[in-house]
């Protein structure tokens, strides 16, 4: 896969976006002068091109150490960085960080700088032209969902925790580094903020393709967004790295399933959405159906339920044989309304959740404008769960075994090295 | 001859002294606000070289102002050396210190931003840190002004230009017809051109102090 080269990237008059780049970390260490212990311990890691990567552990792991190395605002005591295959452990620090994008906690604006001034930062340090400039403070608020002629004279004190984030996020990609760094960004704010800044940075980085360094101590945040997880214990030795599914479903030690914390199972379905399942239909009617029609359906129909959907062809209410004699025959007051509906892109956890709240034991997938898709019961849900886990589990006893192989190979060749060696002495 | 007469029969020679006045404390102003930004920047950053800097500038402030001049005769002479000399070393120390509190107040977080996105040391400084440190050194030179306004009128004693010429005058000559007008003069024109800088000050603060962090 070809890489773009570092030092090149974000400079002016480069045709495409620069995409990832591959992060090779071999046996990083991190000492501090009069400290027993390391702060890192040789960390090797390899980091795919367009991948986004959690480093999650519990505080004083080092995980912000280790990132902070990356692009070496800790200069590594040992080891070597590796970023889309140039070694860039002793380039000059200034230039590399100006390829590398850089998001912290409270997103770090310059508060006496207005938001385009602070977007504006790393093109101008690269010399870009002011017209580039100005067009591409413009175009990174678009992309993070912020009116630009609204947002572009604001002095961050003006803006919400949740926008500052975002400004944060446009400033650290201004510059279009293929390397993205992200030391707990969304720490400071609110759980609902956290939510929507989640949501945007997987929409961003499916766009996008940036090779993404996070670090959080949040668990549940790195299974949302983590394509790979480097769960780390302390001194930052790397306990497992893996993608969430395999870690929820297989971790590789005690530390690691404490880590993951209770109900593994449950967190297993967040990383299942509804368009992954089946859908299954139910019989529906509608509020502009002739009363007879309705009546019928109910009395006809296999199930002793059907759906009712409003004027739009959205879910509205749960109708039961019955329902309508006790109503006197009048829509309006006949049946249950429907609580709550998910999309197909809702995760299962999401589903489980409105099925468990409402009381027909089904919940109502709609598309596109709340329109009606299907619905999805327990029973469903269920199996498919089963099934996630049961392949799940199949999968990393594969992997396990892959992994044993391996290692017996390798003993196997050391074994052999070592008796050749001594033979030949 | 009552103070309005008087004011009138001199008012070239007292508008001189005013000039004078204000002059020398501007000029010794500016030799402190660039002296005592460069000693807090270059200072700020480790622990005992800002505690030795805030404590020697302090020490000297302790030094009553009139054997500071006295002291100073026999190495420069009298006039305008020494009354440079003095003032600025007065006008110093609010400067460093509030140019070392207000550096050491910058958010680290900002400053770890600033250099992880690529900012040079100087660049960090010039665009990042001293900005933000501003407002408190703009208190620091303002109560360095007030200061040294009084801090002028002594001046006089080792000839040095200033108001502090008719207060001296008066002092010399109390009971003669004009000493308390000339006393009076003197002190009123240090008031009013204490309260000249002080509005010009305000209004500095509001044109370089950016608004995103205007209290």
């Amino acid at each position: 896969m070809p890489e773009p080269p570092v030092p090149d990237a974000g400079t002016p008059g480069t045709g495409p976006r620069s995409v990832g780049a591959t992060i090779e970390l071999e046996a990083l260490t991190k000492r501090y002068p009069g400290s027993a212990l390391p702060a890192v311990e040789s960390v090797t890691l390899d980091i795919r091109a367009g991948e986004t990567v959690i480093l999650v552990g519990p505080s004083g792991c080092g995980k912000s150490t280790l990132l902070k190395m990356i692009n070496r605002l800790i200069e590594p005591t040992g080891g070597r960085i590796r970023i889309g295959g140039e070694d860039v452990t002793d380039m000059d620090p200034v230039r590399l960080r100006r390829t590398i994008g850089y998001a912290i906690q409270a997103s770090g604006l310059f508060p006496h700088m207005t938001v385009a001034q602070n977007v504006a930062l790393v093109p101008k340090m690269l010399r870009w032209p002011a017209a580039r400039v100005r067009a591409r403070v413009e175009e990174m608020l678009d992309l993070v969902g912020l009116d630009p002629a609204e947002f572009h004279g604001r002095y961050p004190r003006q803006l919400s925790g949740g926008q500052q984030q975002r400004v944060g996020v446009a400033r650290a990609l201004a510059a279009d580094p293929p390397v993205l760094l992200m030391d707990e960004p969304f720490g400071a704010v609110d759980p609902i903020t956290r939510d929507h800044l989640q949501d945007e940075l997987i929409r961003l980085q499916r766009e996008l393709h940036k090779t993404i360094v996070f670090v959080t101590h949040d668990f549940d945040e790195a299974i949302k967004i983590g394509d790979r997880i480097a769960v780390l214990r302390e001194r930052s030795h790397i306990a497992q790295f893996d993608t969430p599914e395999a870690i929820l479903t297989h971790p590789a030690d005690d530390f690691v399933s404490g880590f993951v914390g209770a109900g593994a199972a449950l967190k297993r379905l967040n990383l299942t959405r509804v368009r992954d399942i089946g859908i299954s239909d139910c019989p529906t009617v509608s509020v502009d159906d002739p009363h007879q029609h309705i009546v019928d359906k109910l009395r006809s129909g296999g199930t002793d339920e059907v759906l009712l959907l409003d004027k739009r062809g959205s879910p509205y209410k749960w109708l039961r044989r019955g329902d309508l004699m006790r109503a006197g025959g009048s829509l309006a007051r006949a049946g249950t309304p429907v609580h709550d509906t998910v999309t197909r892109d809702a995760t299962l956890r999401d589903a489980l959740e409105a099925v468990l709240t409402d009381s027909t034991g089904r919940v109502a997938v709609t598309g596109r404008r709340g329109a009606y898709e299907g619905v999805v019961d327990v029973e469903t849900l269920m199996n498919s769960v089963h099934e996630l886990l049961e392949a799940d589990r199949l999968e990393a006893r594969e992997a396990q075994a892959d992994i044993e192989e391996q290692r017996a190979a390798q003993t196997h060749a050391e074994q052999e090295g070592f008796f050749g060696g001594e033979a030949k002495t | 001859m009552n103070f309005w007469e008087y004011l009138g029969s001199r008012h070239q020679q007292l508008l001189i002294d005013t000039y004078q006045h204000a002059s020398v404390v501007f000029q010794c102003m500016v030799v402190a606000t660039v002296l005592g930004v460069l000693i807090g920047v270059v200072t700020y950053r480790s622990e005992w070289a800002g505690n030795l800097a805030t404590t020697a500038t302090s020490t000297l402030l302790t030094i009553p102002a009139l054997a500071m001049i006295g002291l100073l005769i026999p190495v420069v002479g009298l006039g305008v050396p020494p009354t440079v000399i003095a003032l600025t070393l007065y006008g110093l120390l609010p400067i460093v210190r509030n140019c070392i509190v207000g550096l050491r107040g910058v958010d680290p977080s900002l400053v770890d931003a600033a250099t992880g996105i690529g900012m040079s040391r100087p660049a960090r400084l010039a665009r990042v840190e001293l900005p933000l440190a501003w407002p408190p050194i703009l208190t620091g030179i303002r109560v360095s002004t007030q200061m040294l306004m009084g801090i002028a009128a002594i001046a006089a004693y080792a000839s040095g230009p200033g108001l502090g010429n008719l207060i001296f005058r008066g002092i010399a000559s109390l009971g003669s017809r004009n000493a308390l007008n000339q006393v009076l003069a003197g002190t009123l024109g240090i008031i009013v051109l204490a309260l000249l800088f002080d509005a010009a000050y305000v209004l500095i603060g509001r044109l370089t102090i950016p608004r995103g962090i205007r209290a």
